[in-house]
């Protein structure tokens, strides 16, 4: 019995590692877990996009919300706006952080391409940006209504995202808003 | 004179490579800084181009966690302050070197325990081998009969 084992060895090592890859296949190696899930948003204030305004961490809580990084020099959230657009038309609160920007060009941005965004906090120097850990534009974070960071997502948010990952919890946490 | 040529070029070659390597250059206050900075940013990993750490990587984020580590160095911070900060925002991932934790302890413990297994298979494979009888003994009384008939008769045909 333990010579005939041995002969189906390599063959169980096979499969082992076959299962481990092909796992490994439908993994996004660059999607980090935030240190900041369950943890509430960090304390702020910074100048609303393009006024002398300050807004603050206060002025983002009362509801479920998404707050979503981005900035004009970032490719990929030229490609999700269109969405956010339909999803902020939906009646979803976003707040926006534009990350390391020039005011000017993100001010343009939005009378161009349109402004799904309830309020938008300028980040030029990236402080608020760091504190979320954020490491690439377009991130979205899902926060609950007493500010706790709930959900990130790293990278274009689209029909297939909001769909299957944000919008369940989302519904979750609105639901459970408003049942107690 | 022609030594001294090449002896200026070779200086200016290893001061070229050195600025190569750094991409922006902070004045320390102490010389003791700058070796923790050097410590520091070298076991820091980019989480933007993850394979790397923050000293080579050239990606915006490393340039500003680059910035943060100098200022917090200057302002007196030690390492553990300066790891946990990062940690809270980055998570252990952060770290070349993780916290030892329920979450890492596979990775830390995994070496040790594929070494174990390897010198016990070693052991085992080579114990076994020298246990083991010489093929010649292994043979049956009778197939050593027939082997001596059959070594005898191919000497007589020779």
């Amino acid at each position: 019995m333990a010579p005939r084992l041995k002969l189906f060895l390599p063959l169980i090592l096979f499969v082992a590692m076959a299962a481990f890859l092909f796992r490994g296949l439908s993994l996004d190696p660059q999607a980090l877990p935030s240190a900041l899930i369950d943890q509430p948003l960090p304390e702020f204030s910074l100048p609303v996009l393009g006024q002398e305004q300050l807004i603050q961490r206060s002025d983002l809580l009362g509801e479920v919300a998404l707050l979503n990084v981005w900035a004009t020099w970032c490719v990929s959230c030229r490609v999700e706006h269109p969405y956010l657009l339909q999803i902020a038309q939906d009646g979803v609160p976003i707040y926006g952080l534009n990350y390391k920007d020039d005011d000017a060009a993100a001010a343009r941005w939005l009378t161009q391409l349109g402004d799904p965004y309830r309020a938008n906090i300028a980040d030029r120097e990236g402080s608020l940006g760091l504190d979320l850990g954020v490491y690439g534009a377009p991130e979205t974070y899902l926060l609950d209504a007493a500010g706790v960071v709930r959900y990130r997502h790293v990278g274009v948010v689209d029909e297939r995202v909001w769909q299957t990952i944000l919008q369940p919890l989302y519904l979750e946490l609105t639901g459970e808003g408003s049942g107690g | 004179m022609n030594v001294l040529v090449r002896v200026t070029l070779l200086g200016l070659l290893l001061l070229s490579g050195a600025a190569g390597a750094v991409i922006e250059t902070y004045e320390f206050s102490d010389p003791e800084l700058e070796q923790r900075y050097r410590q520091l940013s070298t076991e820091l990993r980019c989480p933007k181009c993850q394979n790397q750490n923050i000293a080579d990587s050239n990606a915006p984020i490393s340039q500003d966690l680059r910035k943060l580590l100098y200022q917090q160095l200057e302002a007196g911070a030690n390492d553990e302050e300066i790891l946990d900060y990062m940690v809270a925002r980055y998570g252990e991932f952060v770290r070349y070197r993780p916290r030892f934790s329920g979450a890492t302890a596979v990775l830390w413990l995994a070496p040790l325990l594929l070494l174990l297994v390897g010198v016990t298979a070693a052991v085992l494979t080579l114990r076994s081998r020298r246990s083991q009888p010489g093929p010649a003994a292994s043979l049956s009384r009778d197939d050593e009969q027939r082997l001596q008939d059959l070594l005898g008769k191919t000497e007589k045909d020779s």
